[in-house]
């Protein structure tokens, strides 16, 4: 039968929901569901989880730039045809996962992943007190509000600390995230490490292009300043047409306007670039979640490999390995030795836009006389 | 489609980590219209800026959401990316795949798309990156009937639903947040496809508070497994870390050389609430003072493990930025049993009480935890007949301005001016 353009609606089938995961677990998951005792990381990427039963699942961790070809995902599923009964998985951060049942099984999975034909496509590790992939969202290749690239960037980070991929040697694990733009579809606001695209020039006016194309009221209720008004403006017809103007004092350049109303673009080669934001984390373990706080407010977009931007993570990563406790966060440390030696220790240097004026702000200001006397006060 | 001169970013061939321009143009080889993909970023590397279009509203015919619409704004130079949508397909549970099922997504997308794709997006999709709007409807066709799958959610939706992989490869998982996140993703299909509410809501669903999905982040429900009895220890394996036989940490610190695992330093002092201490070369634990945090599991999984009376506590209101500020969910429900056989009534109930109030008062574009913001806790918890526990708060609050209600007070709120005048002279 087959899609019937004449008849759209034809025998259509609508809200069967997703696939049921039972049918698609390795057989070694699904007969030990609910039965595992525990794990152990065998080597960097290596994880072996063992069940009440006996019963050993092995996984190999590998890492993927997340936005892959057809073809590489059929090579995966070649692996895993050759070594793992046809099954595999995906991880939260976009690793791809090979799981096992036996000791013999993984070795060859090994070889085979590490053998020449592979061509250095499955780097394994991200297990334990490393750097895993990076969570980032579209960029250039595909989103219309970004102000960066997002895959561009990962890859170079990852590329600059690879070693911190394939090893354990930090304090605790480290997550790095990156979002494009402020709507942090990738949700970077709790991650040790945050690279956030951003804007630094206001909104222009398509004044020729706003009538019919924006709802002005709702352009104007986008703002979360309230810097939009109302205003009468000229197009290139010379006519007289209802736009809005930015009073860009009061720009915050989150970019939620121009969600709203596509006359107001605001991305811009030089005003655009990427904010670093440091100590986030998710987990409840030892303290609670904790929200990634602003260290550096801009770097440029300095394609292709954006070099400011990897030497400062570089820099942070390789102070916080040499400097944190075991089990510390990059959070939890700066938290210890105070965030005024975070910036000293880093080589960071500290600047008013650290310092919060926008809501809540107050609750990061210091209001007790306990601080450390590092070489910011003169 | 010819392939472009792509300088820049020929330079992210190079180095260790996998490179997708490496893999892109690997796929032209079958999907010429790679070689716009590339042509366009090459272009967005020299200009620093995005070369796609606002928006574009497109979908399969009774959806609001599953697809995003994306044009390119140099279409001339590159045809093969002058529409390039975004699907995105429903993931199953804990992102398990058969080989088999993954081939036929990939066949699909060679007859329908660009042969790019997210593995996976943001909330958890199955992200295939680019097709054409005549494309829609024959691959949604072909989804539905040969492939048994379905689009997830976009736009102001239920989003796609997600969650960790649970009991399936974790012992520390208290409850099956496969099976909570499946049948709650079939329950409300008609929310996933069909926008009806102020914006977007999301649903994350992590076994134990380690937290997996980053639910406590970034989703408007947020459902983390818990344990209300004691944490099980097994006093043998606890020797066992202390003399050496097994690694700490489940060996995630074997590339350093961290000295001897000493359970004082890296267990009993770094617990947040000094509950526990050695007695003789037995470990104790107050469990009655346990905040629940996972480092003494994360440390010895050996050794302990989860208590076996365990259920889930439910947070509401997490989000990015984007308006007023991040939040992080808000603990309302402390423990919720969570059971398949009843078909999660408790949590279904909450949820659609949720969804009943901010659909009522959630202003356009407003997540339920800048609802609860502007409205306020306390209002909240009154709405949704919710008990105020001290749980509820970090620490009670620091301003005398109390809401008192007019029943709430003596006598009520009605006076009498001139009465009070015979009192007391102007």
């Amino acid at each position: 039968m087959g899609y019937d353009p004449q008849n759209p609606m034809a025998d259509r089938i609508t809200d069967i929901g997703p696939p049921h995961y039972d049918e698609l677990m390795p057989p070694v998951c699904k007969a030990n569901f609910g039965k595992w005792l525990y794990h152990e990381i065998l080597q960097p990427g290596v994880l072996v989880h063992v069940s009440e039963t006996g019963a050993e699942c092995y996984t190999v961790r590998c890492a993927s730039a997340r936005l892959i070809s057809i073809d590489l995902i059929r090579e995966m599923c070649d692996i895993a045809d050759a070594h793992c009964d046809g099954h595999l998985r995906f991880t939260t951060r976009n690793n791809v996962e090979f799981m096992t049942d036996s000791k013999a099984k993984l070795d060859a999975l090994l070889a085979d992943l590490s053998s020449a034909k592979r061509g250095g496509r499955f780097p394994i590790g991200g297990t334990g007190a490393s750097i895993t992939n990076i969570v980032h969202t579209q960029g250039w290749v595909h989103c219309h509000t970004p102000a960066t690239d997002a895959s561009g960037v990962v890859k170079a980070i990852m590329d600059e600390v690879f070693d911190y991929f394939t090893t354990m040697t930090l304090p605790a694990q480290l997550r790095i995230a990156l979002a494009c733009c402020l709507n942090m579809c990738g949700a970077v606001h709790a991650s040790d490490i945050a690279v956030l695209g951003v804007h630094r020039k206001p909104p222009m006016i398509d004044h020729d292009a706003i009538t019919g194309l924006c709802e002005l009221p709702l352009a104007i209720s986008a703002c979360p300043l309230g810097a939009i008004k109302p205003a009468k403006a000229t197009n290139e017809k010379g006519e007289e047409v209802k736009s809005v103007v930015v009073n860009a004092a009061k720009c915050m350049f989150c970019g939620n306007c121009y969600t709203m109303c596509p006359a107001m673009p605001l991305a811009d080669p030089e005003g655009d670039g990427i904010a670093i934001l440091v100590g986030g984390k998710v987990s409840n373990s030892k303290s609670a979640p904790k929200f990634s706080k602003l260290v550096v407010p801009f770097l440029p977009n300095n394609t292709p490999r954006w070099p400011e931007v990897t030497a400062v993570v570089k820099k942070i990563v390789e102070v916080y390995a040499k400097d944190a406790q075991k089990y510390e966060r990059v959070g939890e440390w700066a938290e210890r030795i105070g965030w005024e030696k975070f910036f000293e220790k880093c080589d960071i240097p500290f600047t008013i836009k650290s310092v919060d004026d926008y809501r809540l702000a107050y609750n990061t200001w210091r209001t007790t006389t306990q601080f450390k006397f590092t070489s910011h006060i003169k | 489609m010819p392939k472009h001169d792509t300088p820049l970013l020929d330079e992210l061939e190079k180095g260790p980590w996998p490179s997708f321009v490496t893999d892109i143009k690997r796929q032209a080889a079958t999907k010429p219209e790679c070689w716009d993909i590339l042509g366009q970023l090459e272009l967005s590397f020299k200009d620093r800026i995005t070369h796609w279009k606002h928006g574009g509203i497109v979908g399969v015919f009774g959806y609001g959401g599953g697809i995003v619409g994306r044009y390119s704004d140099v279409p001339d130079r590159f045809p093969g990316v002058a529409h390039f949508h975004t699907v995105r397909l429903n993931q199953p549970s804990g992102m398990y795949y058969s080989t088999k099922k993954l081939r036929a997504i990939c066949d699909l997308w060679q007859k329908y798309g660009s042969g790019m794709t997210n593995m996976h997006g943001s909330t958890g999709d199955l992200v295939l990156l680019g097709t054409t709007t005549p494309n829609l409807e024959p691959l949604f066709y072909e989804l539905t009937h040969d492939l048994n799958q379905d689009l997830g959610g976009s736009g102001s939706n239920l989003r796609t639903p997600s969650c960790c992989l649970g009991k399936s490869r974790c012992e520390w998982s208290c409850y099956d947040t496969q099976a909570t996140c499946y049948a709650l993703t079939m329950r409300y299909q008609d929310e996933i496809h069909r926008p009806a509410f102020p914006y977007k809501f999301k649903f994350k669903f992590s076994g134990c508070p380690n937290d997996c999905v980053a639910s406590i982040a970034r989703s408007d429900l947020s459902v983390i497994g818990t344990w209300r009895d004691d944490i099980r220890i097994d006093q043998k394996a606890v020797k066992g870390y202390i003399d050496g036989t097994y690694k700490p940490n489940a060996g995630a610190h074997a590339g350093k050389d961290w000295g001897k695992f000493n359970i004082t330093k890296e267990v009993i002092n770094l617990c947040p609430t000094k509950c526990m201490w050695m007695e003789g070369d037995t470990l104790k634990i107050d469990n009655a003072e346990c905040t629940r945090c996972m480092h003494c599991i994360n440390v010895m999984p050996r050794a302990l493990r989860p208590g076996a009376k365990q259920g889930a506590t439910v947070l509401v209101g997490a989000k990015a930025p984007i308006l007023d500020g991040a939040q992080f969910a808000t603990m309302v429900v402390p423990f919720m049993e969570m059971s398949a056989e009843n078909e999660y009534e408790d949590l279904v109930n909450f949820i659609e009480s949720l969804w009943d109030w901010w659909m009522e008062q959630g202003k356009n574009r407003e997540r339920i935890g800048e609802s609860i913001q502007r409205v306020g806790l306390p209002t909240f918890l009154k709405v949704m007949n919710i008990e105020p526990l001290p749980q509820h708060i970090r620490e009670p609050r620091s301003n005398p301005y109390v809401f008192w209600e007019s029943e709430e007070v003596e006598g009520g709120f009605d006076r009498d001016v001139r009465e009070f005048r015979k009192r007391h002279k102007q």
